[in-house]
Formats: structure tokens, C-alpha cells, sequence
């Protein structure tokens, strides 16, 4: 039980926000099993930790299974009122809010790449372009807070057809230009509410939310939907994601 | 009360059914809680957070795991469980009948320091304490299910008052279960003899009544 954690990779160095940062940071192996495990385990070879890890990461991906025959592709989630918009809404990301990036519009070039016919980068006004809706839903953190927002832009149905992506592969990998990077689903992808944003309560999306732009779902925890999107990728090699490689649950569907 | 038979000696007290939902749950319900104070912790509701050092999973992430591991053994142990009770007639034999004057009474002996403990036959409070946490694991589970998946599941979310309402909803049923299982290990100190027949199912050899 006191064997020595192994050393951290520097991305743990980060959390969903500065509390759980100062709660939980260097925590992670080291108190994975903790009183309450002990006391469950009384009898067991409490030594092999790593045993119960893999369990639970088995377990992991046996959720991922299940979630998957749970999701109803045409299923959409409620949608609210203007007037229920969360002011201000949260800031989340795997940083502090100071530690925002600034991407200049006029470089910004989205890149894609793997399993996509047409693998021309889009410049910031070409993806402007693209007809656009609105959604108000509710955002759901994997810590447990909730808020709705409102968020505009192109059905990421629409945007994969038009550049020709295998929609029978299985997942879309994001990588982020804040060193951000996650994957998705495919049947998620083309949910009718999945959508590449552009703007967060009818003005241009701020930094804080992943300028110039973030993918909304609302049937996913908010940590799924990545900001700042630099490339997208189609792949059906399991591409993981930055908190999900460190134990998060993958599908995270709601 | 009083005609009510008390088992013979050697009678079985606890099924063998019963013993082994028993002791699963045991385990279950500690992973869950232990887990899900830690999950807690991540995004409080009140101003408190429990104590890291009573939680499990050593982060979020962990804690998450343990969670969405444990539930399948609770779900699976939990329905075997109501499902036996409800079919061999366990539930009506053991927690019927139960009337609120009944209930009413032996709360007030209670008050009086009057406990009225026959091993294999439950008063009328232990009764509606053992239907209320049953209703309460039920809740627990409706409650979880709709704050893991608010939009599959949102029509049984918006009976809970959407995703906000069933974080409450799922609070409040674990301070509740939570609750129970600190009368009930109080009790079995109180009264350890009762503790015997949940590993044997029989009453002790001596000291029958």
C-alpha cells in the first residue's frame, strides 16, 4: 500500500478548477485507495493496487459500452429560455483563467485531417460563412455544476459532410491550441445538436470560452466539448483525450 | 404486538437470500458513499465538504470510477434483493402489517427507553425504518441515473426537477441511507446478539429470548 506514486506526468499538473487543483493535485495515486478503501479491502492484498485499477479502468470502458447503446442519436436535450442563461457563465478549463490564450483571428487556420475527403484548412471567415443555428442548454461539469448558455453555430453534421469525413468511422479526435486535446463518437459527432461554435450569447465567443472556436454538445460533460479547436481529426484508431488518459470516463454522455 | 409469534429457537431468522444481499450491500453501499463524497467535494451543494481522508478514489477522476463501478454491483444486489423479498412473501412477512398507530406506539415507548426486540420479528418502527431505506436505495438509484445521463433519461430527470433537483434528490437519500446504517450499527451494538443470525440466520444457542 505505501509503495512510492510513480512520478506524475506534468499534465496532471492541472484541474478542472484552482479548488480541486489545490484539493487533489498530487493526490491521485498516491491516495487512490484511501481509508475508506482499506477498510473495504481488510483481507484482500491491499498491496496490489494497481490490480483495482485496472478494474475500475475495465469498468471504465464497460460504461463507455453501455453509454453508447444508451444514446438515442436523435434524442435532443431540453432546451431553455433566454432568460435562464447563467450570468456569468462558469469558467472551466484545465488552467486558470489567467492563463487564457489569445489567438489571433486573421492566422487562425482549422486544420483537418485523418479519414476527410477534403483536407483544405478553413480560414476564420470561411467557417463564418457556414449557415448557423442556436442553441440554450444546459452545460454539465463533471464535478457536478451546472449552467445554460447559449451558443451559435454550424450543425458539426453539416461541416463533416461538406468536407467529405468517413461518417461510418468511429471517432473525431480534437486537438486544441491550448495543448487541449479530446475525442468524441462518432454517432455523437452528428447529433443534431452537436455544434462547431462560433459565437456565446449572441457575440463573438471570448477567449475564456475558446475563441474562435469550441464544439458544443449538450448530451456530453462539459470537459468533451473542446475550445480553441486547432485541427480536427477522423480516425478509427481510439484516440483518448487529456483528462481521459489520466481516468476520466471517455463516453462522459449525458 | 404481543401476538405476534416469536421465532422458535433455531428458526431461521435471516434467509440465506437475505444474508448475502445483506453483506453485498455492506460493501456496496460504503464504496458509494465513500465515492460519492469525494465526487461531492468536486462541486459542493452546501457550504461544507466531507473530510478527504474518509473519501475514496484519491481525486475526482478515481472517485468517479469507483462510483461507476459500484453501481452495477448495488443496482444487480439491490434488485435480486427487492425482487426476492417482494416474490418469496419476505417483505410481507417481515414488514407487515404496519399501521401509523402501531408505528406511533412503539415511538413512543422509545421515548419511554422501551425497546421491544425479539430476534426474527421486527416492531413496527424497525419495520418502517427497513421500508423507508428500501424506498430511499429506490430514490438513490432514479436519482443517480438522471444525474448521469439528464438528457437519455430526462423524462425520469424532470420528475426528479431536471438534472439540479436530482443532485438534491440524490443528496438528501444518501444523508438519509446514511443516517439508517448509523442507527442500525448503533442498535447492533446495543443489541449484539442480533448480529449473529445475519452470518449464521439462526439465533445464538444461549440466551434465546
Amino acid at each position: 500500500m505505501k509503495k512510492t506514486p510513480p512520478r506524475l506526468a506534468p499534465v496532471l499538473e492541472s484541474l478542472p478548477t484552482k479548488q480541486i487543483q489545490l484539493l487533489e493535485r498530487r493526490l491521485f495515486l498516491k491516495h487512490s485507495l484511501s481509508l475508506g478503501a482499506l477498510a473495504l479491502l481488510t483481507g484482500c492484498d491491499v498491496t496490489d493496487a494497481d490490480a483495482v485499477q485496472k478494474v475500475l479502468w475495465a469498468m471504465s470502458k464497460w460504461n463507455d459500452r453501455v453509454q453508447a447503446l444508451l444514446f438515442n442519436p436523435s434524442k435532443l436535450a431540453p432546451t431553455y429560455p433566454e432568460s435562464a442563461i447563467a450570468k456569468p457563465f462558469p469558467f472551466n478549463a484545465y488552467y486558470g483563467e489567467d492563463e487564457v490564450i489569445e489567438v489571433d483571428p486573421g492566422g487562425y487556420k482549422l486544420a483537418l485531417s485523418g479519414l476527410i475527403r477534403d483536407k483544405k484548412p478553413w480560414t476564420l471567415t470561411e467557417l463564418y460563412a457556414l449557415p448557423q443555428v442556436s442553441q440554450v442548454t444546459r452545460h454539465v461539469c463533471v464535478e457536478g455544476w451546472s449552467a445554460i448558455g447559449k451558443w451559435t453555430g454550424v450543425p458539426f453534421r453539416h461541416f463533416l459532410e461538406r468536407v467529405g469525413a468517413d461518417l461510418s468511422a468511429k471517432y473525431v479526435g480534437f486537438n486544441c491550441l491550448d495543448g487541449y486535446y479530446t475525442s468524441i463518437d462518432m454517432a455523437t459527432a452528428l447529433h443534431p445538436q452537436t455544434q462547431l461554435t462560433f459565437q456565446f450569447a449572441d457575440r463573438t465567443l471570448p477567449a475564456k470560452y475558446g475563441f474562435p472556436m469550441k464544439l458544443r454538445m449538450p448530451t456530453k460533460l462539459g470537459f468533451k466539448n473542446p475550445k480553441h479547436i486547432a485541427e480536427i481529426f477522423v480516425t478509427n484508431q481510439f484516440p483518448g483525450g487529456y483528462w481521459e488518459d489520466q481516468g476520466y470516463n471517455w463516453f462522459s454522455g449525458s | 404486538m404481543d401476538s405476534i409469534p416469536a421465532a422458535p429457537p433455531n428458526a431461521t431468522i435471516h434467509p440465506l437470500v437475505v444474508r448475502i444481499c445483506h453483506w453485498i450491500n455492506v460493501v456496496a453501499i460504503s464504496i458509494m458513499v465513500l465515492s460519492g463524497w469525494r465526487i461531492y467535494d468536486a462541486s459542493p451543494l452546501f457550504p461544507f465538504r466531507f473530510p478527504p481522508d474518509l473519501t475514496l478514489g484519491g481525486w475526482l477522476a478515481g472517485a468517479l470510477q469507483w462510483h461507476f463501478a459500484a453501481m452495477w454491483l448495488l443496482v444487480a444486489n439491490g434488485l435480486a434483493y427487492v425482487l426476492y423479498g417482494v416474490f418469496s412473501g419476505h417483505y410481507r412477512r417481515s414488514f407487515f402489517p404496519l399501521t401509523w398507530g402501531a408505528i406511533l406506539h412503539e415511538f413512543a415507548n422509545l421515548l419511554h427507553g422501551r425497546i421491544s426486540h425479539r430476534l426474527g420479528v421486527y416492531n413496527p418502527l424497525q419495520k418502517s425504518a427497513y421500508l423507508v431505506v428500501i424506498l430511499l436505495g429506490i430514490a438513490l438509484v432514479l436519482s443517480g441515473l438522471s444525474i448521469w445521463k439528464p438528457v437519455q433519461l430526462q423524462e425520469l430527470a424532470a420528475l426528479m426537477g431536471g438534472y439540479e433537483g436530482a443532485r438534491r434528490v440524490h443528496f438528501f437519500a444518501m444523508a438519509g441511507v446514511v443516517g439508517f446504517v448509523v442507527v442500525h450499527v448503533v442498535m447492533v451494538m446495543l443489541v449484539p446478539r442480533t448480529l449473529v443470525p445475519m452470518f449464521t440466520g439462526h439465533a445464538p444457542r444461549e440466551g434465546g429470548k
